[in-house]
Order: structure tokens, then sequence, then C-alpha cells
């Protein structure tokens, strides 16, 4: 069959199951878009307002779907614009799969117009990339790229297709097998893994205090159950990372929740004083060990990923088992013994107690102020959980961990590793194309939001049904408080100037709406959810409140800032200010 | 014997990987690009085809004390073109590097001096002018460093090493 490269391009996106597609169109990329037009009846479309939304929304369409999310732009100015989604697609390991145009290849190297490297630009935040010179290329070239960006440690691949070979023809047979010679998705180590299982067994028959740290990769690898069964076979306490949320419900009497810089004080606890960590899928991330020097430091290590580079990175392990979680989890949990840690689970009870003493939400408050713990509340009660939430970066995010119980799988969509700003409502649109029948909310701060405004115009002209959260307390509120704890107060750029939300959405026919007190907010959610089509809610909270427990940078999981119990002066000036260790 | 105690010294904080690579257009500049973004540090990489035209063969030296071999192992092995990865640190193996060496010679006694000090490291001299010498030199790094102390004495005008490659033996 004779097609032309950009016919290619489409009949490979159909092959590899693609439905939608969010793109930007542009001079390079051209033939690619007039081939859509005889594709659009079976691939949709979503004209963003930025390139980088693109390659968020891709990145959360494969999060809420497991399909490999694909973005498209062209030359020069629209790939660059790709580079910030393509690094946090790289970052959690969502696999993306970016197409981009680029000059005739006859031009390349001339600084034509709108030429740029784009491979060269996106090497060190791909997982691979490629340049396709020439039509004869291009089926493999765009076939390889989704099975790369899916198996294995998923991640984002691009293809970089010059005009030419987007207008050229060739005889097209499409690909059903991908052989490369180097790339597996699991590299085959010399592993004794029964031998490393045995071992595993043996560490945790003799501990005493151990604890699950559980992440993304349960998730990748589709282990949920397998994850579950473990837990429940082993008694073992399961803390997540920020990523992992969702891998084991919140309410599981085992599950402790988040872990690291804000998470609960009583989950850190437990990791430091734990005899033995359980790794699973995850990474080690700075924000989740504090310092390495002293981190766990009476703890025997097992890690289990897919990925070899992950294992003894940054905590040695006692047991690294490069692997398919799922694999592992199906083989290990017959081995190991069904135990109960009624001392270890009595102690961890006992902090979270203390914890809860410290717990805002346990405090009076004055009832005309809103603080955004509550509007994650009630959220979270309003939507009975039965809703998929995406954040953006910042306090919001940390407080949604919080304070919205996780009980179903896969339920929140947060850029984690790279915490890029103007992420939740292109995550929210990618997400919704994902998951149509879902109730899906974007919570953004004041300075996240107004990164991502221009996307407003794509949920209206896509007819999506978002809810968006703006939690406005007119300052960037993690770097607010990261001055105000670490640099002495001195405000630096932080304060910001807002727009009238609720205007702005009805400039661009969305339903606006604001709330400064509990009994508004609840008010506002409920029509919100009421309402069929798109709503915004500006929040009107607390300006200067800060996100407590924190484990300051370079500090122990034991040298956590709390929140002071009673926070000083309760009504004329309320004050959180306070940080007391 | 000089040169056979040279041969024997092996400094343990050297570590040599062989990588075989896919001979794509842009993987050197991958594996270039790994080494500075991990912040690896490497002492060489030395790069050639093989016996086999669409693959190329790359040897990577790692200074341990710096850097965990291990770890820049597995990460070799994520790149994509990456098809293979040996640490020949911990199997027998046949290690060489080659370098030019550029020395002056204000007479012809000094000519006499350097070729004696060549023949004594196994090496030869290929390029002769009035004021000058060019010596090529192969084996460890070991060998070359020694050479080109010797050689300090008479004032070296250019030096160029090709970095070490290096071949598991049997």
């Amino acid at each position: 069959m004779k097609l032309t490269g950009a016919q290619i391009i489409w009949e490979i996106l159909l092959q590899q199951g693609t439905e939608v597609v969010f793109g930007y169109p542009g001079g390079a990329i051209l033939p690619t878009y007039d081939a859509l037009v005889d594709y659009q009846d079976r691939i949709r479309h979503v004209l963003v307002r930025h390139e980088e939304n693109a390659a968020l929304a891709a990145d959360a369409y494969f999060r809420a779907t497991g399909k490999v999310g694909v973005c498209m732009a062209t030359s020069g100015p629209g790939a660059l614009n790709l580079v910030t989604g393509l690094a946090n697609a790289m970052m959690d390991s969502s696999a993306v799969v970016a197409i981009t145009g680029q000059v005739a290849s006859h031009l390349v190297g001339t600084d034509a117009f709108q030429e740029t490297d784009v491979t060269g630009v996106t090497l060190p935040i791909t997982k691979h990339n490629y340049l396709v010179m020439s039509v004869e290329e291009l089926p493999q070239a765009l076939t390889e790229a989704f099975y790369i960006a899916r198996s294995g440690r998923p991640g984002p691949v691009l293809v970089d297709i010059c005009k030419d070979a987007q207008q050229k023809m060739t005889d097209y047979t499409p690909i059903s097998e991908v052989k490369l010679r180097g790339y597996r998705a699991i590299k085959p180590f010399p592993q004794n893994i029964p031998l490393l299982l045995q071992r595993a067994k043996e560490l945790i028959d003799q501990a005493r205090r151990p604890i699950i740290l559980a992440g993304q990769g349960i998730k990748h690898a589709n282990a949920h159950e397998e994850f579950r069964q473990f837990v429940e076979k082993s008694g073992i306490p399961v803390a997540t990372t920020l990523l992992g949320i969702g891998v084991l419900s919140e309410e599981h009497p085992l599950n402790l929740r988040m872990m690291g810089m804000h998470g609960e004080a009583y989950v850190n606890q437990a990791i430091a004083n734990a005899d033995l960590l359980i790794a699973l899928g995850m990474r080690f991330d700075d924000r989740v060990t504090g310092n390495l020097k002293t981190y766990a430091k009476n703890a025997r290590v097992i890690h289990v990923d897919v990925d070899p580079a992950e294992i003894n990175k940054n905590v040695p392990a006692d047991v690294g088992i490069i692997a398919n979680l799922r694999d592992v989890l199906q083989q290990l949990t017959p081995m190991i013994e069904k135990r109960t840690y009624p001392h270890w689970l009595e102690q961890i009870a006992e902090w979270r107690k203390d914890t809860l003493s410290h717990d805002i939400m346990q405090m009076p408050l004055p009832e005309d102020m809103l603080i955004a713990p509550q509007v994650m509340r009630l959220i979270w009660e309003a939507t009975g959980g039965n809703c998929t939430i995406c954040t953006d970066v910042g306090q919001h995010q940390m407080w949604e961990t919080q304070y919205f119980h996780h009980t179903r799988k896969n339920q929140l969509i947060t850029s984690g590793g790279l915490g890029t700003m103007g992420f939740a409502l292109p995550a929210a649109i990618g997400t919704k194309f994902g998951r149509p029948d879902e109730e899906v909310w974007a919570i953004a701060g004041d300075g996240g939001f107004q990164m991502s405004i221009p996307e407003l115009a794509t949920v209206v002209q896509e007819g999506l049904n978002i809810k968006i959260a703006i939690i406005n307390n007119n300052f960037l509120g993690m770097v607010r408080q990261w001055q105000e704890l670490m640099h002495n107060r001195r405000y630096s750029a932080v304060e910001m100037w807002t727009p009238d939300f609720v205007k702005l959405a009805e400039a661009y026919g969305i339903c606006g709406l604001r709330a400064n007190n509990v009994k508004s907010a609840r008010e506002a959610i409920a029509t919100a959810r009421a309402h069929n089509g798109p709503v915004l809610i500006e929040f009107v909270v607390e300006k200067e409140m800060n996100v407590f427990p924190m484990i300051q940078p370079g500090k122990s999981l034991n040298e956590m800032t709390r929140r002071p119990i009673q926070p000083a002066a309760l009504g004329g000036g309320f004050d959180f200010l306070d940080a007391q260790k | 014997m000089l040169i056979d105690r040279i041969e024997a010294q092996k400094n343990p904080t050297k570590h040599t990987l062989v990588a075989i690579v896919e001979n794509k257009p842009g993987v050197l500049n991958r594996v270039a690009s790994l080494m500075r973004r991990r912040n690896f540090n490497i002492e060489s990489l030395a790069v050639g085809t093989t016996e086999d035209p669409t693959v190329s063969r790359m040897t990577i030296v790692i200074d341990a004390s710096k850097t965990n071999a291990a770890l820049v192992e597995r990460n070799l092995y994520k790149l994509i073109n990456v098809i293979d990865v040996q640490d020949l640190s911990e199997v027998p193996s046949v290690v060489r590097e080659l370098a030019l060496i550029k020395v002056r010679t204000e007479d012809a006694k000094h000519r006499g001096e350097i070729k004696q000090i060549a023949d004594m490291f196994q090496s030869r001299v290929v390029d002769v002018s009035l004021n000058s010498l060019i010596i090529e030199v192969t084996g460890e790094e070991n060998k070359v460093d020694s050479m080109l102390k010797v050689l300090a004495e008479y004032g070296i005008l250019e030096v160029v090493r090709t970095g070490r490659i290096a071949m598991a033996r049997g």
C-alpha cells in the first residue's frame, strides 16, 4: 500500500490504539495535519493553547488509562514548548509519544526557519528519541517509539520527523513485531531470583518492626491485587510515596498513607524506627528520605524495581531484585508466613494519636475563615471520594494528600518528581478524555493556575465537564512557606495579584463561583457538582498558612517541624506561623 | 624488565567498562550525555568500529573512587542503543593505550638518547625533523606516563593519547 509519511503516522497511531492526540499545528507538521482531515473520524485531535499543555495532558492521559499518551507539535518553538511536559513524563515514568515536525531533510543543520535540534534538546529528558530524515525510516521508528514508551519502566519517546519525510510516499506494511537489538523491557541481569526471594523471606521472618514503602511501580505493574494480598498476609504496615497513593486504599487498616517531607509525622516516625524496609516500585527520592546518612539507619532493605539503575542508587539494598513487581509478589506472597505485629502497630497507633493532636482540623477555627485543608475535606465529603483529582504543585498539593483519603485505584494524578506548576488543568483535560464518565477535579493554587489559564478555552471548545478549584491565598504559598521557615520571613517575589477569577471564568463562558468560608465553600461545591458543565470555584483561603509537618531539606525524618498544638492567639490575630520542633 | 613491572601494575581505582553499541548517529552523544547528566566521572572514552560494521565498541574508564561503576553499567543498559556492557575490571584482560609524543631534540646526541629510551619502552620513532622527534608508544597508561616523565627532561612539545581500549583475554 503506497502512503505518504503523514498518512503512515496516523495509520500507526490507529494500529497502536490511539484515540486522542493533544497537539498544535504549524509549518513543519502541516502535512500531518492535512492528513488528519481524513482520519479525524477515527482519532480525536485536541487543540491545546500551548504545546506544554499537550505534553502534560498526554502524560495525564497515560496515568488515567495506562495507554500511551500522544502529543504533537511543529518544529522549533512548538517542539521546545513540549520540553517541560516531556521532562515531567520522564521524572514520573509516564508513557508518552511526542511527534514533532522538523524542517525538510535538506535544510537540517542550516538554521532554517523554525529549526531546532530537538533530538539534541530532548536527549536527557526522554527515554529515547528519533530523528526521521526519510519516509522509509518512519514506520520502524514510530512503531518502536510506542513499544519503548510503554514497556519496562515507562517513559516519553520523541519522534522528530522531517517535513519531506511526511510528504513523500512509500510502500507501507504495518510492523507487527518490534525487534530492538539492545533494548529489553527488563534487562536480564545475572540474578538468582529464587535465591534473592528466599533471602527476602528470611529478612521478613526476622523483622520485628517492618514497613513497606509502596511506589508507583505497583501501579505500572498493575499489581494492586497482588500487593493487597501481600500486605494482608504479611501484616506489615504500608507507607506510600506521593505517586504511590492509590496502590492500596487509604482506608485500609494497614495503610499508614503518605511518607516523606510532608507525610504525617507518625508515618515518618515509623520509617525512622523500622528494622526492615520493603521498597516496592519506588526510588528513594530525596523528598522521601530526607538526610540519607540518618535515613532508617537501623533498617535492612529489600528493594524491588524494574529499573536496574534504581537499586543501590540512593539507599543500599541488602536484597535488590530487578524484576516485574507483579511476578515478584506472586512468588513472594506464598513463601511468607501469615503474621501480625501487634506491638509495632500499637506503637504506630500511639504516634498517630500524637499526630492527630497536631492536626489543624482538630483545632477550633473561626467560622468566618476558610483554610485549604477544609476545602480538600469538603470535596472529599461531597464526592464521597468518587472522583479523580488532578492537583498542581505546592501547598494545596500536599494538603490534598493529607486531607483527601484516596480509596480507589489511581485516583490522584499529580506531578511528582518534576514538580511542574501549571499541571492541574491540562492534566484534568487529559484525564477527562481518558475517563469520560468520571467526575474530574482540577485543584490548583492561584500561582499554578495562572500558568495554565489559556487551557480554559480548550475545556470549553472540547465541551469538557471539569470542575476547577483554585486555592487562592494571593501567595506562591510553598515558596512563601520556605521563605518564612528558612529565610527568616524575608518574602521575595511571592505575593501575587490575581484577576477576578469568577469574571475570568465567565469570560470563557464557564460558570464561576467564589467561596470564603466553610458554608459558602460547601454550597459552591454542591452547585458545581450539580451543574452539567465546567465550573470554576475560587476558594479564598487563609493567606499565610503552612503545611505541617515538614522535613526541611537535608534534615532527618525525626527532625520534623511540627505544627504547634495550640495555635497562638485564636480570634483577633489568627497565627499559624510559630513553627516549633 | 622495567616495562613488565609497569604492565603488571594495576590501578585499583580505575574501572574499565566496554559498551557494545549500535552504530547509529548520535550514540556517542547519548553516552556522553548520560555521563554528564548523572555526574559520573570518566577518565577516558574511546570509540571505534568492530568486526561487525553495525556495531561500535566504546571503552569507558571510570575513576571508581568518585563514581560507582555498577551504577554506570546499569545506566548504560538503559540506553536503547546499548547492546551489551562488560566490566573488564573483573576478568583478565589486555589493556592498551596509544600515544604520540613530539620531543624537542637539540642535537644528534639528544636524538640518540631519545631513540634509546624509545627502544627501552619498545616504542618507535615515527617522524624525525631537525628540532624534534615523534615517538609512537603503546601500552597501559602507566607505561605511557613513565615514558612521558623520562622524556620531559628533553622538552615535550606535543602529546596526544587515545584513551584506554581493552579486551577480555581468552
